[in-house]
């Protein structure tokens, strides 16, 4: 792990709903490290969106700190991008239009911001769909167009929220396999929320554990397995303990509960 | 034969079987001209107003107070549905009006507006804008309010602001539904045009209809109808073929539109 670019320390989030105070996350701590790829894994309701919605500054955290780069997350900021857990893509525009979507809510330079898009549309494999709308691609190759719009401002940290959670099972496992490949390249922090097991294991460098809700990191794992990792690594006996290791850690909280 | 015959054919077929049962009706059972003309002196009528020119003004007067009551009452709608749906504290102090407005049936109005307004084109055009204004608005409301809110919440990840959150996200979501608004608002304006002109004109295809009612000229009054139709026919596909243009992305919502009339 490189020096740490993002921390959070006890964060605690509480909603107020019509039924009283709903505690989403309580006692959430996490660090990154420059150019980590770190998986946030936790069963469904552990509050991981609302972990999404406070590091990309969309919601403010009752309790804790949280900071990037040394500075705390107030608010939206520019040096974050986030890949959600559906495409949303504005269909009334290209693919091009869309990945830079960033540059113009942020006021950056349109013409590098083309230059750098088509690059990254290559990246991603779809530089022959720049002039395509998002109703002629296919799930799979929407979610990637997310995941250019999400690196299009080069940003300190990519967040990630169950990005691949609405693919089918063989489109899943080569966006894994897309991702990791992205990732490597680019260089990027990643910040990965997800419940599947697997899918953690495969592409993180480190995987911070979630209680069910209210959500609280609960242990910490490295993986430890050697890069770049193939679909045949997922059938290999390392990769296999990884993830037992992980099944037990969820297989003894739903026994306390 | 291809389905795309049929859709004209069909219709055709219907037309020519209609015309007929309407010309054998008249000629057996005798009803007098002043009740029902016949197809014939109907197609006179026509002939006698375009081609010898004495509904044209009449026709260009309709045209004239809907095209330009519903520009207005269309665009007042829909700044006014963008500030409703932007502005919580304009949404709670109009609300009640609007919902009490809207409950009205508007053709009340008309009386009062040609008292305001005179007898000329000026009081048709209000009365135009006035029963455009209200579909147009809810739809344009509702549309923006529909935005899906991941949309918005990325739009503000990106650190976009309430502006180009508004123009550029929440106005194209929103488009299936300001169309939706614009067609139903050509039917009613026409509605609208034609009440005014009942009440009190000098011109227009509406006021046409009731002159020629004086005089039983019913041949006169099945032309200005036929006329009526054609206009609202032309109004509502130049928007849906706007519709489908525009919307490019949501083919459902242009079919649609149809179906909301």
């Amino acid at each position: 792990m490189g020096a740490a670019i993002f921390h959070a320390e006890n964060l605690a989030v509480t909603y107020t709903s019509s039924r009283g105070p709903v505690k989403a996350l309580e006692g959430l701590s996490a660090t990154l490290g420059q150019g980590e790829f770190l998986s946030v894994l936790g069963p469904s309701g552990c509050g991981k969106s609302t972990l999404l919605k406070v590091v990309s500054g969309l919601l403010k955290p009752s309790g804790g700190s949280v900071s990037l780069r040394g500075v705390p997350i107030n608010g939206p900021r520019p040096d974050v991008g986030i890949v959600f857990q559906q495409p949303t893509l504005l269909p009334w525009q290209t693919t091009l239009d869309n990945v830079l979507l960033p540059i113009r809510t942020l006021g950056l330079d349109l013409g590098a911001g083309r230059t750098k898009a088509m690059e990254l549309l290559k990246l991603v494999g779809l530089d022959k769909f720049a002039s395509h709308y998002p109703g002629e691609l296919s799930g799979g190759m929407q979610q990637r167009v997310g995941i250019a719009r999400g690196l299009i401002h080069d940003p300190a940290l990519l967040l990630m929220d169950e990005p691949f959670a609405a693919l089918d099972a063989m489109t899943r496992e080569h966006m894994m396999m897309e991702l990791q490949r992205i990732w490597m390249a680019a260089g990027k922090s990643v910040m990965f929320i997800t419940h599947s097991i697997p899918e953690a294991v495969f592409l993180s460098d480190r995987i911070v554990v979630l209680s069910a809700r209210p959500g609280r990191t609960i242990k910490e794992f490295e993986v430890g397995l050697p890069r770049p990792r193939t679909l045949e690594t997922m059938a290999e006996k390392p990769f296999a303990e990884h993830c037992n290791a992980l099944r037990a850690l969820f297989t003894d909280l739903v026994k306390f509960e | 034969m291809s389905d795309r015959i049929k859709t004209f054919l069909y219709p055709l077929l219907a037309f020519i079987v209609l015309i007929a049962l309407w010309d054998a009706a008249i000629r057996v059972f005798k009803v007098p001209n002043f009740i029902l003309p016949t197809p014939y002196s109907v197609l006179e009528a026509l002939q006698r107003g375009y081609i010898e020119g004495l509904f044209w003004k009449h026709f260009f007067f309709t045209l004239q107070s809907m095209v330009f009551g519903y520009a207005l009452g269309c665009t007042l709608a829909f700044l006014l549905g963008c500030l409703f749906a932007e502005s919580r504290a304009v949404e709670q102090t109009l609300l009640p009006y609007v919902v009490a407005l809207q409950s009205m049936p508007k053709v009340a109005l008309a009386p009062l507006i040609i008292v305001w307004f005179g007898f000329g084109l000026e009081s048709k055009v209000v009365m135009v804008a006035l029963v455009c204004f209200f579909p147009m608005f809810i739809n344009t409301a509702v549309g923006l309010k529909q935005t899906n809110p991941a949309l918005i919440d990325l739009m503000h990840a990106f650190s976009a602001s309430p502006w180009h959150i508004l123009t550029r996200i929440k106005i194209p979501s929103a488009a299936g539904h300001i169309f939706a608004g614009l067609q139903i608002a050509v039917v009613l304006g026409l509605i609208g045009a034609v009440v005014a002109e009942f009440v009190s004109s000098t011109k227009g295809l509406g006021h046409l209809i009731s002159a020629a009612a004086v005089n039983l000229e019913t041949n006169t009054m099945f032309a200005a109808l036929i006329s009526l139709a054609a206009l609202g026919v032309a109004g509502s596909l130049s928007i849906r073929l706007l519709h489908a243009r525009i919307v490019f992305w949501d083919k459902g919502s242009a079919s649609q539109t149809a179906a909301t009339e």
